[in-house]
């Protein structure tokens, strides 16, 4: 054994932090070859045809082979093509001969700076063409677009649109820019450009349908709906002309509900409209407590009760919080305390 | 390939870039137009022709000569195949410049210029960057009226400059400085024309050489 002396000079290596991990091209083309010829394996292993193992199959028989109980589903095995799992790089921005290929390289921010670039451009184009029209008085009027429906990309979605970091001014510059151009008279010819950054929002404000009264075999008029509270799930069917009879699960309310305030939460939206003695009621309810079950049957029944009543008392109806799920459920208990809030006694010594 | 880089340098002006300008072309385009008596900075003193109601009037007959080699010098960088980085931070004139740098398939940079571009490139850009070879400033001051600082950093790379200097402005460490006006559309376009035509003229004229030695 011979000792090798070396001074630290040579021992120490002061690299600097590299960035990020950088993925060359070859290295993803080998994963995609690696990733496929896996797939072919794994169908066979699993009986199917390796020409027709799409991605959910991969994912089932994944799951089969490698079954684990974790609960975050991002730490289980998966197996994905290797564009979703490697992050999408920039490649080398510069050619053999050292030239870079965009003209903008040297500010280093190439693709925000030529987006601005292009459309500012845009933005020249509509001022001189709306110049011209002007000259010929022939201006057409703006109409009024729906913005409503309409939303501008957000910060983090341009940055994945640009693959590059961007500062919160320089992305309000670029949304002031875009906004200048819609405003523009004959922004229209750039429609499609602007199209590009537009995202469509879905409406949020869905108008709560109140569903229409159906007629069973007597012709009486019912409607049903469903309520929960706590852990109880009930189902309620109210019908018309009726004389205030109320069955629960088969058994009549009095047997069912023995204590007074259940009868009352039970009753409450009838007294609420002024309805007591009209309408007959079914219902079945299942799981949670005495008071669950009951909160239960009083939500569906007010469900059911709007098709049965104008807009404006349903609207005194939800003032009332007749028409609210009640969100409150059983807190966990956590570890160091004796109950969900409260603490163990504490003893000076 | 020797040959082809040794020719042009036999010659004082090889590639004829004074018919590209004239006298009259200058003053049209109003490039003897300086800032006001009290804005002008001392070491532009020599390039002034004169003052006339407190405004400083550029010589033009010096800028002739600066210009010429200046446009001379573009052209050999050019035909030698470097690469040319345009620089302004005027905003009015953003887009002209970097069409015109995009036109003549060189490179352009308006924007925010961060702090380690030249100096720290290696680490901002890769390991293998080509940095520019020659920078052309068509305005060498920044938003704030203080000299550019890529004038500093290009002297530091020992990367030639040529610069359009105002009467406002510090021609020191320019290797060729052009006093002119920086600040009329008119002269901004003209010296956009003559950058653009001379790098054209000379990549053209290295292409031509290019193809006929293979011929022979």
């Amino acid at each position: 054994l011979r000792l090798i002396y070396t001074t630290t000079a040579v021992q120490r290596k002061n690299v600097g932090a590299s960035g990020p991990e950088k993925y060359t091209e070859a290295f993803i083309k080998k994963q995609i070859e690696e990733f496929n010829l896996g797939k072919r394996h794994l169908a066979n292993m699993m009986g199917e045809d390796p020409e027709t193992f799409t991605q959910e199959d991969i994912d089932r028989a994944i799951a089969y082979l490698f079954p684990s109980g974790l609960f975050d589903k991002k730490a289980r095995p998966m197996m994905k093509h290797p564009s979703e799992i490697f992050p999408e790089q920039r490649k080398i921005q510069w050619g053999e001969d050292g030239r870079p290929f965009h003209f903008l390289f040297y500010t280093g921010k190439q693709s925000y700076y030529s987006l601005m670039h292009e459309t500012y451009e845009k933005l020249l184009n509509v001022q001189r063409n709306q110049d011209q029209l002007a000259a010929q008085d022939l201006l057409p009027q703006k109409e009024k677009r729906n913005l409503a429906g309409s939303r501008w990309l957000t910060k983090i979605e341009l940055e994945e649109m640009l693959l590059e970091k961007l500062s919160d001014d320089e992305y309000s510059r670029f949304i002031q820019l875009l906004q200048k151009l819609m405003t523009l008279p004959c922004g229209d010819i750039e429609e499609k450009y602007i199209q590009k950054f537009c995202k469509e929002v879905p409406v949020q404000l869905q108008k709560v349908v109140i569903e229409p009264l159906k007629y069973d075999e007597r012709g009486v008029a019912f409607s049903t709906s469903e309520g929960t509270r706590k852990t109880a799930r009930a189902t309620v069917a109210v019908y018309d002309n009726g004389t205030g009879k109320i069955t629960v699960n088969g058994i009549d309310v009095l047997h069912y509900f023995p204590v007074l305030q259940d009868r009352e939460q039970l009753l409450f939206p009838f007294q609420f409209l002024g309805r007591i003695g009209k309408h007959d009621m079914v219902c079945t309810v299942s799981g949670g407590g005495r008071s669950a079950q009951a909160g239960a049957i009083r939500l569906a029944s007010a469900k059911a009760l709007r098709s049965f009543v104008t807009e404006k008392e349903v609207e005194f109806m939800r003032q009332a919080g007749l028409l609210t799920v009640d969100p409150r459920v059983k807190e966990r208990k956590k570890p160091g305390q004796e109950g969900a809030r409260r603490k163990f006694t504490w003893k000076k010594r | 390939d020797d040959k082809l880089l040794s020719e042009p340098l036999k010659h004082p002006d090889f590639f004829n870039v004074k018919e590209l300008f004239s006298l009259k072309d200058l003053f049209d385009a109003r490039v003897h137009l300086g800032h006001k008596k009290g804005c002008r900075h001392r070491f532009m003193e020599p390039y002034i022709f004169g003052c006339r109601l407190d405004q400083d009037i550029i010589d033009l007959d010096q800028t002739m000569q600066h210009l010429q080699l200046a446009l001379n010098l573009t052209a050999h960088v050019a035909y030698r195949g470097g690469i040319i980085l345009f620089v302004s931070r005027r905003r009015q004139f953003c887009h002209l410049v970097e069409s015109t740098a995009r036109e003549c398939g060189e490179y352009a940079h308006t924007r925010y210029w961060q702090g380690g571009l030249l100096t720290n490139a290696h680490i901002q850009f890769g390991a293998g960057v080509r940095l520019p070879d020659l920078l052309i400033f068509l305005s060498s001051l920044n938003n704030v009226f203080e000299p550019h600082i890529a004038i500093r950093d290009a002297a530091k790379m020992n990367i030639p400059t040529v610069g359009v200097v105002d009467t406002n402005c510090n021609p020191c460490l320019i290797t060729y400085p052009i006093p002119g006006n920086d600040d009329s559309p008119a002269a901004m376009e003209l010296y956009c024309k003559l950058f653009r035509m001379t790098i054209i003229r000379a990549k053209n004229k290295r292409h031509q050489s290019e193809v006929f030695d293979e011929l022979q």
